[in-house]
């Protein structure tokens, strides 16, 4: 977490959230808090509803029931005055197909109620496209570009104007691992400079790499929201691997919760202990540690909670 | 916005191709009237085309009314169709919306940009095929131009009616225009918008032939698109006029309030 982070102003905040689709729930009842300075991951498969809720934010998609409301406002009530201050990418990027990444962001800075000088505008897109890695002296159409740099120009459209909030659906689609990489570090970048990051997935390993608190989707309900640290904190059990384990288990008793091959899940608050005890005991061990649960999980078994 | 439309209206390769196709027809008919000389006989054929063997200055009138009845309408069905459709095909609505650009104004700016295409098309056929009737047919008799009803029209008199027929023309494309829009926000594929505003049109010029579609005849939106014709007859004979214009002008507000309506309460979740 960034010193921003403690201002503890709200970026998104939904009550009742709800959208319908004739007899599907898309979204059902979302209760949404991001606050500033957070980088949120929100995590659900593909068809949980991340794609709705983030349209319903940025009042694409009109909520059936609920209410959002983004850096203070109401939205979509206020989305003339909330929207210039969020930069958005929603699913695949969009851009005029006969036109340079430049053009295009050149078409999108001019339009908006907010319009700035025009040699802001030049600098700032060349600044922008540089940022993302694109080339800002391409002039060859979008459609000549590869997926990873249309996603890049998506990118650099959502950071054009420095909003205060982004909102980020997939990022890192169609990047390669160096791509995935950069991006990282520029959203990481931005946000110690300040910025509050809403961003879905359903990539863990990248939530888990990059985000402060993570809200899990499931069918259009909200499993889970909470700081990742909290989530991934100790379990209050240790790890052990051991080629006694029958001994081990004899030994430890009820104190094991579960045995999977070599490996046991034991209750200790502190390992150091467990481990001078059994060694002590004459056992060998191979490995051990406190336990902490993946991400992975995590997320799994607030699905299967469902 | 609207400035930024016309830009990307005139940035589009498409647009020219379609104004360049718009000027191709009238061409080749002026090159073809000119080699055999052979008009159609008066009364038959699109509008004027017998008189410009005579007379080359009523060559953009008659080159209008090549391409009124089909080409035209079929430019603005296309133009229309894609506005609100083909940003959603591209994926460039969304980004546009969340910018944010308000929907009634993109809306309106779309209708605009199409207005100044029309402007662009009909101009730009009427500039082109001026030459042409100067350079390939008839002179105008000294006297000045000879009316359908023949009587002879000054310079003057002729364009300022020429300049009442085009504008007429605009306001046909206009009501063709709104329903494409309308289409173009019901469904995501431009080219079902498009086609969609051209099977209307030709349905309606189905009904009009259609003796027993007589009483449905005053409301269809091809009958009087050539009523301009009758701006060249001493005296004008208004009837079809008025009765197109205000056609067309309910065309145009029925169709934008149910583009409005639909587009400003839409999810948008392509």
């Amino acid at each position: 977490m960034t010193g921003q982070a403690m201002t503890n102003g709200q970026a998104i905040r939904t009550q009742g959230l709800t959208k319908r689709y004739g007899e599907l729930w898309a979204v059902n009842a979302v209760d949404l808090e991001v606050r500033t300075g957070e980088v949120y991951g929100f995590l659900g498969a593909n068809g949980s509803g991340k794609t709705t809720t983030l349209r319903m934010l940025l009042g694409l998609v009109l909520p059936t029931a609920g209410e959002a409301e983004v850096l203070g406002m109401p939205m979509p009530a206020a989305r003339q005055k909330v929207l210039p201050r969020v930069g958005s990418l929603v699913e695949s990027p969009g851009a005029y197909p006969h036109l340079s990444g430049a053009a295009n962001l050149a078409i999108l800075d001019a339009t908006g109620s907010d319009r700035s000088p025009r040699q802001l505008r030049r600098t700032r897109i060349s600044t922008t496209l540089e940022q993302v890695g694109l080339n800002a002296a391409d002039r060859r159409p979008v459609r000549a570009y590869s997926q990873g740099m249309r996603q890049r120009l998506g990118l650099a459209a959502a950071l054009m104007r420095r909003p205060p909030l982004l909102i980020l659906d997939e990022p890192s689609n169609g990047l390669d691992p160096q791509g995935i990489q950069e991006m990282r570090r520029l959203l990481q970048q931005l946000n110690h400079e300040g910025t509050t990051i809403f961003l879905s997935s359903h990539l863990l390993a990248e939530i888990e790499q990059m985000c402060t608190h993570v809200g899990v989707l499931h069918s259009g309900r909200l499993m889970l929201q909470e700081r990742l640290d909290t989530l991934l904190r100790p379990t209050g059990m240790a790890a052990v691997r051991t080629p006694d384990t029958q001994r081990c288990v004899a030994l430890l008793g009820g104190s094991v919760v579960r045995v999977d091959g070599d490996r046991l899940l034991v209750r200790a608050a502190e390992p150091a202990r467990l481990n001078s005890y059994l060694v002590g005991q004459g056992l060998r061990v191979d490995e051990i540690g406190p336990y902490r649960r993946t991400l992975e999980q995590v997320v799994l078994d607030a699905e299967t909670r469902a | 916005m609207i400035t930024v439309e016309l830009i990307k209206m005139l940035r589009r390769p498409r647009t020219w191709l379609i104004i360049g196709m718009l000027i191709a027809l009238p061409t080749l008919v002026a090159v073809l009237l000119a080699i055999t000389d052979l008009g159609p006989r008066p009364g038959t054929g699109p509008p004027f085309l017998s008189a410009v063997l005579s007379d080359g200055t009523l060559f953009p009138l008659a080159a209008l009314g090549v391409v009124l009845p089909l080409l035209l309408p079929i430019a603005v069905a296309v133009l229309g169709g894609d506005a609100i459709a083909g940003e959603s095909q591209m994926g460039t609505l969304r980004y546009l919306l969340v910018r944010p650009v308000g929907r009634t104004q993109l809306l309106l700016a779309k209708l605009v940009t199409v207005v100044a295409f029309v402007l662009l098309a009909v101009l730009a056929v009427a500039a082109v095929s001026y030459v042409e009737g100067r350079l390939l047919l008839g002179r105008a008799p000294a006297t000045g131009t000879v009316s359908l009803s023949g009587s002879t029209l000054t310079q003057q008199e002729l364009t300022w009616r020429t300049a009442l027929a085009l504008g007429y023309m605009i306001i046909c494309m206009l009501g063709v225009a709104a329903v494409a829009l309308f289409f173009s926000t019901l469904t995501r594929s431009s080219i079902g918008a498009a086609l969609g505003t051209v099977g209307m049109l030709i349905a309606s010029t189905v009904l009009l032939g259609l003796d027993a579609a007589n009483a449905l005849h005053p409301f269809l939106p091809t009958r009087h698109w050539l009523a301009f014709v009758d701006l060249f007859r001493d005296p004008i004979l208004w009837r079809d006029v008025t009765r197109g214009l205000i056609v067309q002008l309910g065309y145009l507000t029925v169709f934008t309030l149910a583009a409005w309506a639909n587009f400003s309460t839409k999810d948008i979740d392509d």
